[in-house]
């Protein structure tokens, strides 16, 4: 069960996808979101969606694995959907007791279905092709202009990497301790739901108190490596913008711009 | 008190992607009623996979485990019931305490089990005594203590539940010696005076030498030796190349024979050792 989170997750690659630099990925998600939010017709959306596609394609990560990471929205998009097909105005197709099915309706639903599975998709590329540590480093170059005015940007990175350095550390004691309460007779999934919250406290306090502790732990062995901070720091891996970078960012800049002029003129 | 049996027992991790992990093939093992047994082999063997089994944590991908006649796996309600009758101490089980004291941490198994305050209260001294737990620390934080009493209100808290089956998955990792000493005691004194069956992991073969009656050495998911510590000692190339050894006694015992002193086969403690050669000397071999 703990086992399918997906959040954070990195396929290790060694294609075009992969390659790019992260700050080039980063501002390409955000320029993509931005072409998916401006798209508001069949034609544009189309767009964003096949360069999504070609994207994933470049990227040989399996559609598959795109799919399992949408498994936890299910719920969200069909209130989505269901919102959409019945509250909106237009032409009535078909209509039973209070409810009506209208043209815009269908065309509402399915558009915002596919934008937000899309915008979920995009997102799980970056994760999927950028190792968390590319990402805080990229993000963290993003953001140093922020440093002019005080905003602590390397610590803030710091803390995202390890943050997700420790998902999958605190997901394995969770197991571990989840067994070990079981073996002392602990019932997880049956009695009312108050109980239910009660059962979670044997887990809850140890799994607290051993965060607590690597905590104190990493701190110590941080200390011990002399670590200061963001101060006078170099890297081992200087990030470099290439050719390819400076193309993915003009493909991208492109794409959002056709989902704009597709919007304004298009079908 | 049942008998434990594994009939083809099967586990594979992560089955049907590219991380496909076999952690146990086909293992039958029976362990009767009342034996104490060790269970050795390298990391990542599967001896803690299998262990997990013996009180249902993990189900079989295929194959039965039996706990007396009845596979444990029937119902759910009998599953619950199985925790309760093959207690399983955990490796490291200290980072498992959650109760604002001791005592209402060694209760929690007990609790579990439907017992009244009573009965739950005469478990949770037995658990103490057997484990070792003086009763002045009851009211005590069970966080507030030392490793080595840690350690012991954990297993106190399995011995609790009064097991017909005790399972403990290297209780004496990151212990001095004092304190490994002090809990293999208990873990004895618990087996002698009660009849349960104690299934030992370790891969320390001195201590799995001085204290089990059965060794059971597993490989890659494999039973690859299984016998009385006398049997499995004699292969010492094996064990060796399965990244294992023999018992301290048992390598010296092999380098005087390696030097023509003649100690026979079958010396694997310290004392066996000693009487061996003393043996020797009375003879007036040197």
């Amino acid at each position: 069960m703990l086992k399918d989170i997906t959040l954070g997750q990195y396929f290790p690659g060694n294609t075009v996808v992969h390659r790019l630099d992260p700050r080039t990925k980063l501002v390409a998600v955000v320029l993509y979101i931005a072409a998916l939010f401006t798209a508001d017709n069949a034609s544009a959306t189309a767009l964003v969606l096949l360069t999504l596609v070609f994207c994933v394609a470049l990227s040989h990560i399996r559609p598959k694995a795109l799919f399992k990471g949408l498994k936890p929205l299910i719920v969200i998009v069909i209130l989505t959907a269901v919102l959409n097909l019945f509250y909106s105005d237009g032409n009535v197709i078909c209509s039973f007791w209070v409810l009506r099915i209208t043209d815009n309706g269908i065309r509402r639903a399915v558009l915002m279905v596919l934008r937000i599975l899309l915008l979920v998709c995009g997102t799980f590329l970056l994760t999927y092709t950028t190792s968390p540590l590319q990402l805080t480093d990229g993000l963290e170059q993003l953001l140093s202009p922020l440093k002019k005015v005080r905003f602590p940007v390397h610590e803030l990175a710091m803390m995202m990497s390890i943050a997700l350095r420790f998902i999958p550390t605190l997901i394995e004691e969770t197991d571990k301790i989840m067994s070990a309460q079981k073996a002392r007779g602990a019932d997880f999934d049956s009695g009312s739901l108050v109980r239910r919250a009660k059962a979670l406290l044997p887990i809850l306090v140890p799994l607290f108190v051993s965060a607590f502790r690597r905590a104190d732990e990493l701190a110590t062995a941080m200390e011990c490596r002399c670590y200061s901070g963001g101060e006078g720091r170099t890297r081992m891996k200087v990030l470099h913008m290439g050719r390819n970078d400076y193309l993915a960012l003009a493909f991208w800049a492109a794409v959002l711009a056709g989902s704009i002029v597709l919007t304004r003129y298009g079908l | 008190m049942p008998d434990i049996r594994l009939e083809s027992v099967r586990c594979v991790y992560s089955a049907g992607t590219p991380f496909e992990k076999v952690a146990l093939d086909n293992i039958d093992l029976s362990i009767p009623a009342g034996q104490y047994a060790a269970l050795l082999g390298h990391t990542g063997s599967g001896k803690s996979t299998l262990i997990k089994h013996l009180n249902g944590l993990l189900k079989p991908a295929a194959g039965r485990v039996l706990l007396g006649e009845e596979d444990i796996h029937r119902s759910k309600e009998a599953l619950r019931a199985v925790r309760f009758r093959v207690g399983l101490v955990f490796q490291y089980p200290e980072y498992q305490l959650f109760e604002e004291t001791v005592y209402r941490d060694i209760a929690f198994g007990p609790k579990n089990m439907g017992l009244n305050e009573q009965e739950v209260d005469e478990h949770v001294r037995f658990g103490a005594k057997f484990a070792g737990v003086d009763e002045s620390l009851f009211a005590a934080s069970p966080l507030d203590l030392s490793g080595g009493q840690k350690r012991r209100i954990a297993i106190a808290g399995v011995m609790a539940m009064k097991p017909e089956v005790l399972v403990l998955d290297e209780p004496m990792a990151g212990l001095d010696p004092a304190g490994c000493r002090e809990i293999l005691a208990n873990i004895a004194e618990y087996h002698r005076s009660t009849g349960s069956t104690v299934v030992l992991v370790t891969h320390d073969m001195d201590i799995a030498a001085e204290n089990a009656e059965r060794l059971i050495v597993m490989r890659r998911g494999k039973i690859a030796l299984d016998g009385a510590p006398e049997e499995i000692f004699i292969h010492a190339a094996e064990l060796r190349e399965m990244g294992l050894g023999i018992p301290g006694a048992a390598s010296l015992a092999e380098e005087l024979r390696a030097r023509g002193v003649a100690v026979p086969q079958g010396v694997y403690t310290p004392q066996a050792l000693a009487a061996a050669l003393l043996a020797r000397k009375e003879a007036g071999a040197c």
